[in-house]
């Protein structure tokens, strides 16, 4: 083996080349960043993929309409919820079918609480990679509260696999409703403390404002969805725009900002996250009474053709692609993550910053690296 | 103008500081709000949901008698293969042959608590246990036979 030489990582104009992960604390996972460096300042950014790729997509494909739901749990796992009802949608609408309203309801509900849980998390690690440790003490006091419901109802805290084409697996706890206004009513008293201990800080304000600015029609062309997207002037919330479950039966409002900067994407989430506590204390006294499941078959057999089904993460929009020839498992499946989509533009944001700035961005993006390699 | 926002500055920044200790100040000489608990100690009082998946079980009752038929649902709904059946033929009484169950081989290892074989099983034989210490030194000791030794299938039960 050749030992390293200088030409290997000093490019002739004069910029060094780093390798920031994929080991690296604040990549939130294997994320592999190639950095061409000018000092401090970031001339160019190669994110670097592969490295927890499991290739579940190929996998689907042996797999049946039922069991195939669970593998996508383990792609964005701080959603699991709402990948599994993404596919559990997808199947649906190939077997021409519908949840009742039920399941439609309690659906909605978990995937708001999902957000929810999600969110804080991405507000503690916020804080965490911008050097303010406390934050993530009290983000998971409440994600706790809420994982706790889960843990009661799905059987699982963080891959539920509750969904079954056709409805829930089981029906809810009894407890349930009664933990969820526990819960609301937490996040309710302790928003305050978020923004006192974060927000208004004049260290994260400097650190976030004016830092890894996205413009409006760079959004689009990358493809970039979700709060990110948002954060631009994007209006694009799939919950608004193409409703499922029970979306269509609430009211909220999609939150848009215009900053396009760090700062912007943290004030967008902020807001979400009030607005998923209207959405389920809209629906939480109102779950209607009936069956939670659609009966189907034993065997479940799509018709031949292509389904396609969008929804909602806390990170953007994710679709589900079947392609079916008629067998009881996929010909082919994709997935459209939002992860790999707003990774994509990350060396927009990044070019022209610094080292630290780049730590600050990545954090408002929100990366979750196995939904980006799946 | 310059000091003004200079002095304005460091104002604003005291102020969020002060601001952020007081949450944490709050917490700090409020003891009874903290909300951590410490695992291995709290052992004794540390009940998990009744629907918390934390391995298969298959249940027994007094007579040692299980309700597994072996129709291999469970083998069938699994995703990983974690699930094992094998079968026996059986003389009845009546001098008729049956299929009962020889083993029923459940790897831990390779489980992920998806479910499905519980939603799956016509005869609710298995069940979710609620145990969820499963660290071991051996990982042979992770493939388990469900059915206890000399065990029957229950009455009543096809």
């Amino acid at each position: 083996m050749r030992s390293l030489i200088a030409e290997d990582y000093v490019t002739p104009e004069g910029e060094f080349v780093i390798n920031m992960g994929p080991q690296h604390p604040s990549t939130h996972g294997v994320l592999h960043l190639k950095l061409w460096l000018n000092g401090e300042t970031v001339n160019k950014v190669e994110p670097h993929l592969g490295y927890i790729h499991r290739s579940i997509e190929k996998m689907s494909e042996n797999l049946s309409y039922r069991n195939f739901i669970f593998a996508t749990s383990r792609m964005d796992y701080l959603a699991a919820h709402i990948n599994n009802e993404a596919c559990a949608l997808t199947v649906e609408k190939g077997l021409g079918i519908e949840a009742p309203p039920r399941a439609k309801y309690v659906r909605t509900i978990i995937s708001e609480l999902t957000r929810l849980s999600s969110h804080q998390l991405w507000w503690g690690c916020t804080g965490l990679d911008l050097g303010a440790v406390t934050p993530f003490f009290y983000a998971f006091r409440e994600r706790e509260a809420i994982m706790e419901i889960m843990e009661e109802t799905c059987g699982a805290r963080l891959t539920q696999n509750y969904m079954v084409p056709g409805g829930l697996m089981v029906d809810i706890h009894p407890n349930f409703q009664k933990r969820v206004k526990e819960v609301l009513t937490l996040i309710k008293k302790n928003f305050n403390e978020y923004d006192e201990i974060l927000t208004g800080n004049v260290i994260f304000e400097n650190r976030t404002k004016e830092v890894g600015y996205l413009s409006k029609e760079d959004a689009i062309s990358y493809g970039v969805t979700g709060p990110t997207a948002r954060a631009s002037g994007v209006s694009c919330d799939i919950r608004k725009w193409f409703p499922y479950s029970a979306y269509d039966q609430v009211q909220f409002n999609e939150i848009l900002d215009t900053g396009g900067d760090c700062y912007a994407r943290y004030m967008v989430r902020m807001h979400e996250m009030r607005e998923s506590v209207s959405i389920i204390e809209q629906l939480i006294d109102n779950i209607p009474e009936g069956d939670y499941q659609t009966k189907t078959k034993a065997v479940l057999k799509l018709p031949k053709g292509e389904f396609y089904q969008r929804v909602e993460t806390p990170r953007g929009e994710l679709g589900v692609y079947i392609v079916s020839d008629g067998a009881a498992s996929p010909y082919r499946i994709k997935y459209r993550s939002p992860g790999f989509s707003n990774l994509s533009a990350l060396p927009v944001m990044a070019k022209g910053g610094k080292i630290g700035d780049l730590v600050a961005i990545m954090a408002t993006i929100d990366l979750v690296i196995p939904d980006i390699d799946r | 103008m310059f000091l003004k926002e200079y002095f304005g500055t460091i104002y604003k920044s005291v102020k969020s500081l002060l601001t952020g200790m007081k949450v944490t100040g709050y917490y700090f000489t409020h003891q009874k709000e903290i909300l951590t608990e410490e695992y291995p100690d709290n052992r004794s009082t540390l009940k998990m949901f009744d629907r918390f998946r934390g391995e298969v079980i298959m249940p027994h009752n007094a007579d040692n008698e299980h309700r597994c038929t072996g129709c291999q649902a469970c083998e069938i709904a699994c995703p990983n293969g974690t699930i094992k059946i094998i079968t026996k033929q059986e003389l009845m009484p009546d001098g008729k042959k049956k299929k009962r169950i020889d083993a029923f081989i459940y790897h831990l290892e390779l489980c992920t608590m998806c479910n499905l074989c519980i939603v799956a099983c016509p005869s609710d034989a298995i069940v979710m246990g609620q145990t969820f210490e499963h660290s071991v030194y051996d990982k042979k000791t992770l493939r388990k036979v469900l059915n206890k030794p000399g065990s029957k299938i229950m009455e009543g039960v096809e």
